[in-house]
This record gives C-alpha cells, structure tokens and sequence, in this order.
C-alpha cells in the first residue's frame, strides 16, 4: 500500500468532497469530514506498526517521474524523523475537526475542507524527498492557513494573517532559492543528494543562512516570532492547534533535514548563533510569557520557548563533540529536541483547545475577566490543570521527557548552557501555574463565570484524546524513541564527522 | 519479592486513579476504604519488608521495572532499589501515610471535597514511594517532582481561599528553583557517570571526586562537589532549608492532614533522605558537606526564632517542621548520615503526632487557629492533651522521649565532626534546643494551659474530637515516646545501614561517639548531665514565667525589645527579598521585554516598521498614478520618445 | 517626385496629431477613440509605403488585418463608451480617474 500517497492525497480529495458536499443543504458534512480525518489517521498507523526500526534509511519510499527534464520528481519516503511527524498531524486533524464541530456557524464545509486540505499538504512537506516536491507543500500549505486565520480569526484577523503570510513567505523564497542553486550545482532535486554535496565554506554560510530564514521564522526562534503570537491570537481555535502542534514542528524539521546534513560546516560555524536564540528563546521568551495578559497570547509564547529546546538540542551536537569527543550525548540531545517537537504539539495544541472551550461561552480571551472556573467547570479545571503542568514540565507527562534528554545532552557542550536552559523549569512553573491560578483556581470572580456551562462530552473527549499520548509519552517515552535511534544516529555520523574533519 | 514491592508502590497509585477518575460513581465510604486498605497493605507489606531487611537476610535487591528510554547509549530505567535506608523510609512513609489517612475521616468529615482529598494523599504516598524506592536520579528527580505536585495540588485544596491557591503556587515554583538547581545536578551525574543509576554511579564515586569541569575559564570544580552542592540545591528547596524555606509557613494554609504527612514527616524529609542516599558523593566533598552543615545548622537556630513569635499553632508547628530539618541537615553534613536518618524518623512521628494534635485542637475550636484565642483546652481534651505534651517533650528532646535519643547524637555527632565549620554549627543547634523549648511551651501554654480566651459560645462546644482523630494521635504518641531508645543503638551506632550509607574511612562522627555509647540506657541517664538538658530546664522556666506567672511580660518585652522583635517578626525579611525583589523584578524584567523590546523594537520598530516604509514610500509614488489617460499617454509617448532617442543616439 | 520619404512624413504627422489629439483633449472620449484610430491609419500609411517601395505584398495584408482590428477595437471601445455613459452619465475625460492611487 502506498500509504505515503494515501495520507497525502485522501485528506485532499477529502477535502474536496467536503468542499462540493457543503452546497447540499441538510446534509452535514461534519462526520464526512470527521469519517476523512478518522480515515487518514487509520491509514498512517501502519507508518508506525510497519516500520522498521533497525535502519536509517527512508521507508515507505515511492518514485515517480513527474517534470522529468528538471529532475522534478514525485519522490516519497520518511524515516525516524518525518514518521512521527505525520502521526501527530493526522492525530491532530481529527481533535480540530471535533473541535470545530459547534463552534464554527459561518462556513463550516469551507472551514472543515481547509483543514483536511491542509492536513494532505503538511503530510506531504514531512513525506517529500524532493526538494521542489517539498517547497510546493511548504508554500502549499500556506494558502489554507492564510484563509482559515483571515476569514474564521478574530477581529484584527487581515492584520494577523497577512502578517503570517508574509512573514513565512519571505523566509521561504530564499530557501527556494538555495534549493535551485542546489539543483544547478547537483543537478538534483533529490533531498537525500543535497546532503553528499562537497560544498565551500562561503556557499555553505550563505546557504544555510538562506536556508535559516526559512525555517528561523516557522519555528520559530527570536527574533522572528512576532508574528505566531498575532496569528495564534486571531486564528480560531482549530487553526491555533495546527499552526502551534504541526506548523511550528516544519521549522524544527527543515533544520533537521536540510540545514544539519546539507551544511553541516555551516552549522558548526554558526552554532554560537543558533544555540545563543534558542537560550534567547528559553530566558527571554519567557519572561515575557509570563506578563501576557491573553491566554492565546501566553501559550503562544510559551511555544517558542518550547521550541527553542529543540533548537538548542539540535545545535549543541558540534559542541558535545567537541567537549566530549562522542556523538552519544549529541543523540541524546537531538532526540530529546524531537520527542519535545512531539509533545509540544499535544500540549500546546491541548491548552489552545482549553483556551477555545472558555473562548466559546465567554467570548473573551483576556485573563483578567476569567477567575474560579473551577467552581462552575470543574472537570475542565482539571484538564487545564493537567495540560499547564504538562506544559511546565512535569515527569509522567511528555513535556518532561524532551526538556530533561535536551538539558542532560547541553550538559556535555557547556555547564553554563545547561543552566541557563534549566531556567525553564522555574519560568514555565511560574506562567503556566499562575495563569492556571488567575484562570482556573480562587473564587468565582464574575456572575459570567458563574454562567458557565459545564464541559460536554465532546469536550471531554477532545482533551481526554489528548491526555492520553501525553502521559504514554511521558511515562513510556521509548515507545516513540524507538523509531528515531537509527535516523538520529546516522544523522549524527553524516553531519557532525562532515563538520569536524 | 518483585510482586510486593509493586503492590506496595501501585496500590496506592491504583486507589488514587480510582477515586479521582470515578469518584463520581461511588460514596465517601467506598473512597476511603479504598484509599485506607490500599495504604493500609503498603504499610503492613513495608513492615514486611523491613522485618526481611533485617532478620531475614534480605539484601540489597535491584529491580529494573522497565527500560524509560535509551538516550543514546545512555539507559534510563525505572525500578527499585531496596536496602535497609529505603526499607526504614518506606516504613516511615507508609505508616505516618496510614495514620494520616485514619486521621483524615475525621477531620475532612464535613468538607465538600472528602473523596478529592483522599484521591490526592493516596496519590502522594505513591510518589514518595516512588521517591524512596528509586534506584537511580530520574526516577528521584519524578518522585521528587511528583510530590511536589500533590503539595501543590493539597496546598491549594481549598478551591476557593485565595490566600491557599496563592501559597500553592509559591510552594510549587520555590520548590523549582530548587529543582532546577537539582535537575542540572542530575545532568552533572550524567556528564562525570554516564549513567544515572545510583550502583554505577556510586561506584565511580571517587572516579568522580578526580573529575573537574570548568565553571568560569579560572574556576575547576571537582564532580563530587558540584554533584554536591547542586543535589543539595534541590534539598533546599524540598526540606526548607535557607533560603529556600519560605513556602513551607505559607503551605499551612492546606488542610492539617497534609500539614503532618507532606509538610512535616514525609515529603520534606527528602531531601535529607536524599543527601543520605548520595552519602558516597557527598563524603567526596568536604565543600558540599560543610555547605549542607553551615546551611542546617542555621537553618535550625534561627528559624526556629522565628516560631517564638508566631501565633498561628500551625506556623509555630511549621517552623519547628524547619528548624528540624535544619538539625537532620546538619547532621548529615558532619559526616553523621544516620544520625539524620534516625532524626528524621523519630520526627516523623512526633511532628507528625503534633500537627494531628494541633488539628483535634482546631476541629474542635471550629478551624479557629490563632494561638491568642485559646487556653484552657486540657480538661476538654484529656487524649489531644496528653498526646501533645508526649509529641512536645519528644520535639524539645527531653531525655528519654524518642527526640532526645535522636537529637542529642547529633548534637554529640556535631560535636565530633571533621567537616570544617562545625564548631559554629555545633552552637547553633546547641542553642536551637533553648528555641526549640521556648516555641514548644510557649505554645503548650497558650493552647492548654492558662485561662480560655475563645469567646464563650465556642468554649461551651469543645470537646474531645472523635476516636478516628484521636486513634492516630495514640497510634503516633508510640513511637514518639519508645522509638528513640529501641532504635538509638542499632541505627546510630550499629552498623544498621551497612554499605548503604558511606563515609570516609574514620571520619564517621557517631563511630567516634560510640567509644562512649554503653547502650540506650546509660545514653538515657547521660541526659540528664548535658548542657542541652539545662537549656531545656531554661527554656521550660521562661516559657512557665511568661505565659503562665505573669502572662503581661511577652507584651511588655516586646516593647523593650522591639527591633528584634519585627525581625522575627518579618521572619528575616525573606519574603520581602523573593516576593518584593525577586518575583516582582523578573515580571518587571517581563513587562520590559513584552512592551520594549519584542512590541516596541521587533514588532514596531523592524516588522510594522518595514511595513511602515513600503506604505509611505506607496503614498509617495501613488501620485504619479493620477488616474487620467492623457497624463498616461502622455508618459507612454515621452518613454516611447526617450527610448528610441537611446536606440539611436547610444 | 513623390518618394518614401513624403508618406513616411505624411504618416509621422498623423502619428503626432493623434498623440497630441489624446493629451490635449480633455473634454470627449470619442476623440480619444478617433485619435487612436488616427494613430492605426498612421500606421497604416507607412505599411503601404514599405510595400510599395520595397515590393513586398505582405505589408498591404497586414494593413487588412490592422483595419478588421480597428474595426473590432472601436465597436468595442463605443460599447465600453455607452456603458460608461450610462452609469456615470459623462464622457468627460477629465472625470474619469478611478486608476487614481
């Protein structure tokens, strides 16, 4: 079975029927999407089941000729790194289609049409091994997100998502850029190609460097974060959790599959700089989380410090080597860098459905107006207790796993970096758990909270979807460590010997 | 031998996930038998254990549960590690938990949130077994934080009280920064072991001690030291040491149960349980060693001080809770590892025993708590008053009771100590006796002696709280009287710890004690001869004049004294120093970079900025676009003109 | 003697006067339309001269083709013209600046 092509191409056609489906009056497309998105995720567990775990190279591979005189092909395949990936978008998908089931009036086939559109083309950016496949995925994908904030976001959504277009699209067209200078040079597109390439210091900077805007802005790391927060803040709740649990990851893997294998020179060159804006990230990003007077807000920046762990972890490798003369550590910290990818999406994606569920019967996102929810909701009290602690880094949850395998592996490049990284352990306690005090905990501060309808079993079944992988993760991480040993290390063996001499 | 370890440590997890999932479903009756016999079997199941340990030959066992995650070549595993320390610790915990437990039908009988509360303490016992029963640093560093959780979570038990969910939150993001300090302790571990299991650790102890890493391009710190001090960094924060102590007063506001499991016998004694355990690394280290020596040992002096001043029974009781702590701390930096094991155990029966006391005396004065409207309970409530003088006598060390065998040889171990720094810890916790007598009695006095001073209609309903409160207090009023001599020998001057616990050859300050130790009974008349026991009379003589000769004389020393006074007062300023200076700087710092830098400079100035520019450079070019045909024509012919003048003429 | 030179000229002035008929005219639309076709004959006039004088044919067919366009282009420019008029009730150029930026 092509199941590469199948989670790609079954949530377009999906999204399409959806699309037609939705000028049948009377007919609700809600369980066609739901039964599409149910589908794709049942169709990309075999990704797992039927994976191999023992080799590095690409699994699930399809090839087809397509513009043949450009080297333009068709080419499909994931390993350790893009398989988990693709689980966590179509896993995504479903918790968005649910999560919009009552709250989206206006346009709802358009809206559920956009995401599974969307859900085929994110698939595609982790499954393409071309590179023009790749940046027409990327830029793809774009295009739905751009609608779903500007037509479904909130009041200054024109603002938030030109802003996010634009800001993405910049970065993008270098990385085209590099990809074309790549093909003149190779005479390739094939991504796995780029990474043989005998490149010059000077093409190696100014690639990666092209390459860094590219990912830089999704990930994304300081100073080009300004935009998640607008866009998080405007984006009805289903586009939050896929920008925040799917579209952050892109940046975190481009880095990974371009700017590491193709330039690893570079990288190591450039290291003071990637791992100086994720510290950046960690420290900065959130002090500044903690201030924020919007709950979309909060999490948003809570986001970037999260990721910045994974950048962190994925650039401190040259510096373990160097320190340590030993890649086991560099594993340690790149894994750690992914299963934190992992689990930021279910929690963060996890706290914006909280924040849409509160949205959706107070229609304000200010943390000031909200206080004692706990008294009229206390189920959902609870769920949002659980997804900030997980978000601060609890053991047992997954937000741990990937913050202590990061801190640990930083250890061995530098003492200093692992301390300054550890401040997120205070930092992330403190805006999580007070946001969760002012939000969640006290009295019942107003007669609208008083108001508040209890948690329907939709809802509950939403965040219990999502609590569930969160504490697997957390308590049995190596179920999905497994499929990344051998992509890590051979990843680790290609780059950092390419660096170092 | 597997099958009853697991039982001990998932049955508690197994009835808390039942109640707090299902809670719904069933009645209180259902919640607290489960909760009650699933601690219940722990408890019975530890003493199995520990009897195995040591009559039954048990060794050490290592268990590995399941493998976490490889990192690399790097395992992390889960699993047990069972000696006679962990087996006595398991011991402790699941007893006090038990009696606790008991406790807790009485005094959350007619609260809302009965099943809740029984689902969280359920949960606790399970993460301090996990703690206790960890065989290597990330199953510590999950117990560690686990508990921290349900602190947390019980701290802040009462939904509705502000001041509750503020002192949670405190309690929490404290006990962080102590983690944070532990966390890269356990990264240091990693770096100099490559493993983080405690047998292969432990084993390359000196390996370790051998190692430097560079903390500034000057500055080479050995291994043991830094694992030292960063693992005790960790204590600090979970055993309310200096300065990291400030949220233990502040947890008072959970309900009492808590008070005595978490806040005073359990929980806070890990990190003194933990230093214990790390003994091969910390007796590398005279720098770290001094450091936990200096820090407790101050710890037990001045912040017992401040419990002089206090009026509320339970922060009295509190920083009592801290200035104990500081004494099994300093204990185990001279070296007298099992001297604070041994206090942390008669402790956690007798401070666990006087917070139940202080609860049967709030449950029966309806949650009133300050000390100035009480008096006069002891005909009222003849069991909670004789169980509290037992506990009380047992805190202050009087000979005989469980505390004074405990104390007394820490007090004699310090004395004896190697670690630099102990002749000024050996005055502090000397001292800390006097203070500890002054706090104790005056808070026996004020509680059950003298005149009532509640209003008249509360005295009318006092009476004895029900036989499930006082049951527990009896069932603790046990060891806090016997325990001390039955287990003085074997504990501090036996080899009862075996290899679990390390010193340095000859640097054992009990072993240097023993020569003197001729049994517990001679230990018992020594009492009565040593400096502590007159500090003790002392302090029972000023307590006695102030509080009951001449009740006036607080009040009026406090005039004649009073900058000390607001000192104490202030407990040292230290919340004015985190709240006010530190928390309150970094929001400010937050604010800053929020309005500053990110909306100010990347977001206004370069983002919209660009935005800016393209826009005002458009209303500038915008004019050209008049939107009449001829000004086009126009242009068109003059470029069709200009271009073929260059076509000719170039 | 008539020679190239003359109808190139003759084209030249046309070509001018069409160009100064469409910005010095302010008032009428439909003279814009007539200067444009001004513009084609000038065009026109110099395909034919080239054909004549060089002998080659195919200038004269593209002068076919050129006017069946101008046709086209002013049936379809007096329809634009109609319509404009109907909704704005004016041809007068100078009001027409909706391209304005």
């Amino acid at each position: 079975m092509p199941y590469l092509s199948l989670v790609i191409w079954i949530p377009i056609l999906g999204g399409l029927v959806v699309f037609a489906a939705a000028r049948i009056p009377k007919l609700d497309v809600r369980w066609i999407a739901l039964f599409f998105a149910v589908l794709v995720f049942g169709l990309s567990i075999p990704l797992y089941t039927e994976f191999n775990i023992h080799t590095a190279a690409m699994q699930f591979t399809e090839k087809l000729p397509w513009i043949s005189a450009y080297h333009v092909n068709y080419f499909l395949g994931v390993d350790g790194i893009a398989m988990p990936m693709i689980l966590l978008t179509t896993f995504t998908t479903i918790l968005v289609v649910l999560a919009g089931w009552k709250v989206i009036q206006y346009r709802l086939g358009q809206y559920l049409a956009a995401f599974l559109i969307m859900e085929g083309l994110m698939n595609g950016v982790f499954a393409a091994l071309n590179a023009m496949l790749f940046y027409l995925f990327w830029e793809a994908m774009l295009i739905p997100m751009f609608l779903i904030i500007g037509i479904w976001g909130g009041p200054r959504r024109i603002y938030a998502a030109i802003k996010f277009f634009l800001y993405t699209f910049i970065g993008s067209v270098l990385m085209l850029v590099a990809f074309i200078w790549l093909y003149l040079y190779s005479g390739s597109f094939n991504i796995i190609d780029f990474s043989h390439l005998q490149l010059t210091p000077t093409t190696q900077i100014l690639l990666f460097l092209a390459f860094f805007m590219a990912f830089a802005v999704k990930v994304p790391m300081v100073p080009v974060h300004t935009w998640l927060p607008d866009a998080h803040v405007e984006a009805p709740t289903g586009g939050s959790v896929i920008l925040a649990a799917i579209m952050l990851k892109m940046g975190a893997y481009g880095f990974l599959r371009f700017s590491l294998p193709v330039t690893p020179w570079a990288s190591m060159r450039l290291q003071w700089l990637m791992m100086g804006l994720s510290l950046v990230a960690i420290i900065y990003i959130g002090l500044v989380a903690l201030m924020q007077k919007d709950m979309k807000k909060l999490i948003a920046y809570s986001s970037i410090t999260h990721m910045g762990f994974v950048t962190l972890g994925f650039f401190s490798v040259f510096m373990i080597w160097a320190n340590t003369h030993s890649l086991d550590a560099g594993r340690l910290a790149v894994e750690g860098g992914l299963v934190q990818m992992i689990s930021h999406g279910l929690v963060s994606g996890a706290l914006f459905l909280c924040v849409g569920v509160l949205y959706e019967r107070m229609h304000t996102r200010a943390i000031g107006e909200y206080g004692g929810v706990i008294n009229t909701m206390p189920k959902f009290g609870y769920f949002f207790l659980f997804f900030a602690l997980a978000n601060s880094g609890l053991p047992f949850t997954s937000g741990f796993v990937g913050e202590f395998m990061v801190t640990l592996g930083v250890f061995h490049a530098n003492f200093w970096i692992a301390v300054l990284a550890a401040v997120a352990l205070i930092t992330a306690a403190s805006y999580s758990l007070w946001l969760v005090k002012r939000v969640v905990f006290g009295k019942v501060t107003s007669s609208r909270v008083a108001a508040l309808k209890i948690i329907s079993p939709r809802e509950i079944l939403i965040l219990a979807l999502l609590v569930l992988p969160t504490l697997l993760i957390g308590i049995y991480p190596e179920i999905i460590l497994r499929v990344m040993h051998a992509s890590v290390t051979h990843l680790l063996l290609q780059v950092v010997p390419a660096a170092m001499g | 031998m597997e099958a009853i370890l697991l039982v001990i440590l998932l049955g508690p997890l197994a009835a808390s996930a039942v109640i707090l999932l299902g809670g719904e479903y069933f009645g209180r009756r259902v919640a607290h038998t489960l909760a009650i016999s699933a601690v219940f079997i722990s408890f019975v199941l530890s003493l199995y254990v520990l009897y195995q340990g040591i009559w039954g030959g048990m060794g050490r066992i290592e268990q590995t549960l399941y493998v976490w995650g490889f990192g690399g070549p790097y395992q992390f595993t889960l699993g047990f590690l069972i000696d006679r320390l962990s087996a006595l610790m398991m011991a402790i915990v699941t007893f006090v938990s038990f009696a606790v437990h008991v406790y807790t039908i009485g005094y959350m009988a007619d609260d809302s949130g009965y099943k809740r509360f029984f689902g969280y303490i359920a949960l606790f016992t399970f993460s301090m077994l996990l703690l206790v029963m960890a065989d290597n640093f990330l199953q510590l560093f999950i117990g560690w934080e686990l508990v921290g959780l349900v602190s947390y979570l019980l701290i802040g038990f009462y939904l509705k009280k502000e001041s509750a969910i503020f002192a949670g939150l405190k309690a929490f993001i404290v006990n962080r920064v102590g983690d944070f300090g532990f966390f890269i302790g356990i990264a240091t571990v990693l770096y100099f072991a490559g493993s983080l299991n405690y047998e292969t650790v432990f084993s390359q102890a000196g390996l370790i001690a051998g190692k430097h890493i560079w903390i500034t391009s000057h500055l080479a710190v050995s291994g043991a030291t830094l694992i030292g001090i960063l693992l005790f960094v960790g204590a600090m924060g979970k055993s309310a040491q200096i300065p990291l102590h400030i949220w233990l007063p502040d947890s008072m506001e959970g309900p009492t149960p808590i008070s005595a499991l978490i806040h005073a016998a359990t929980m806070v004694t890990a990190g003194v349980y933990m230093v214990a355990r790390m003994s091969p690394i910390y007796s590398h280290s005279l720098l770290a060693m001094t450091l936990v020596m200096v820090v407790g040992a101050s710890g037990a002096f001045f912040l017992g001080l401040v419990g002089i001043v206090q009026t509320d029974i339970k922060r009295v009781i509190a920083y009592s809770t801290i200035s104990q702590l500081g004494y099994m701390t300093a204990a185990l930096g001279a070296g007298a590892y099992a001297g604070g094991i041994f206090h942390l155990m008669t402790h956690a029966s007798f401070k666990a025993l006087l917070f139940l006391g202080a609860g049967s005396v709030i449950i029966a004065l309806h949650h009133e708590q300050d000390m100035r409207k009480m008096g006069g309970l002891w005909k009222r409530m003849p069991i909670t008053y004789i169980t509290f003088w037992a506990g009380s006598l047992a805190l202050i060390g009087f000979p005989g009771f469980a505390g004074y065998f405990s104390k007394d040889a820490i007090i004699d171990a310090i004395a004896h100590s190697v670690t630099p720094g102990a002749g000024y810890a050996y005055w502090m916790v000397l001292l800390g006796v006097l203070v500890t007598t002054l706090y104790t009695f005056r808070m026996i006095f004020l509680t059950f002696h003298g005149k009532p001073r509640m209003d008249a209609h509360t005295w009318e309903h006092v009476k004895e709280s029900p036989w499930v409160v006082t049951f527990p207090l009896i069932l603790l009023a046990i060891p806090s009287v016997f325990l001390g001599g039955i287990a003085l020998g074997p504990l501090d001057y036996g080899n009862f710890f075996g290899t679990s616990i390390v010193n340095r050859i000859g640097d054992n300050p009990l072993s240097l004690g023993a020569a003197d130790f001729h049994g517990a009974w001679q230990f018992f008349l020594q009492g009565f001869t040593t400096p502590a026991f007159y500090l003790i009379l002392t302090g029972i003589a000023i307590t006695w004049v102030c509080y009951i000769w001449k009740p006036g004389l607080p009040a009026a020393l406090r005039r004649r004294f009073w900058p000390i006074a607001v000192v104490l007062e202030r407990k040292f300023f230290f919340d004015e120093i985190f709240i006010g200076g530190i928390a309150r700087s970094g929001r400010e710092l937050g604010t800053f970079l929020w309005r500053f830098i990110d909306a100010g400079i990347i977001d206004g100035l370069v983002v919209n900025g660009t935005a800016r520019l393209v826009g005002a450079s458009s209303r500038v070019i915008r004019r050209l676009q008049t939107g009449y045909l001829y000004h086009y024509a126009f242009v068109m012919v003059v470029g069709l003109a200009v271009m073929v003048g260059w076509l000719i003429w170039r | 003697m008539i020679g190239l030179y003359h109808y190139l000229g003759l084209g030249a002035v046309v070509f001018a006067v069409a160009v100064a008929g469409m910005f010095i005219n302010r008032k009428n639309m439909i003279l814009l339309l007539m200067c444009v076709e001004l513009m084609l004959l000038a065009v026109n006039i110099n395909f034919i001269a080239f054909s004549r004088f060089s002998g080659n044919i195919s200038g004269q067919v593209f002068v076919f083709f050129i006017l069946t366009v101008a046709a086209a282009e002013a049936a379809v420019g007096l329809a634009i013209l109609v319509v404009l008029f109907r909704n704005r009730n004016s041809i007068n150029v100078s009001e027409i600046n909706h391209l304005k930026g």
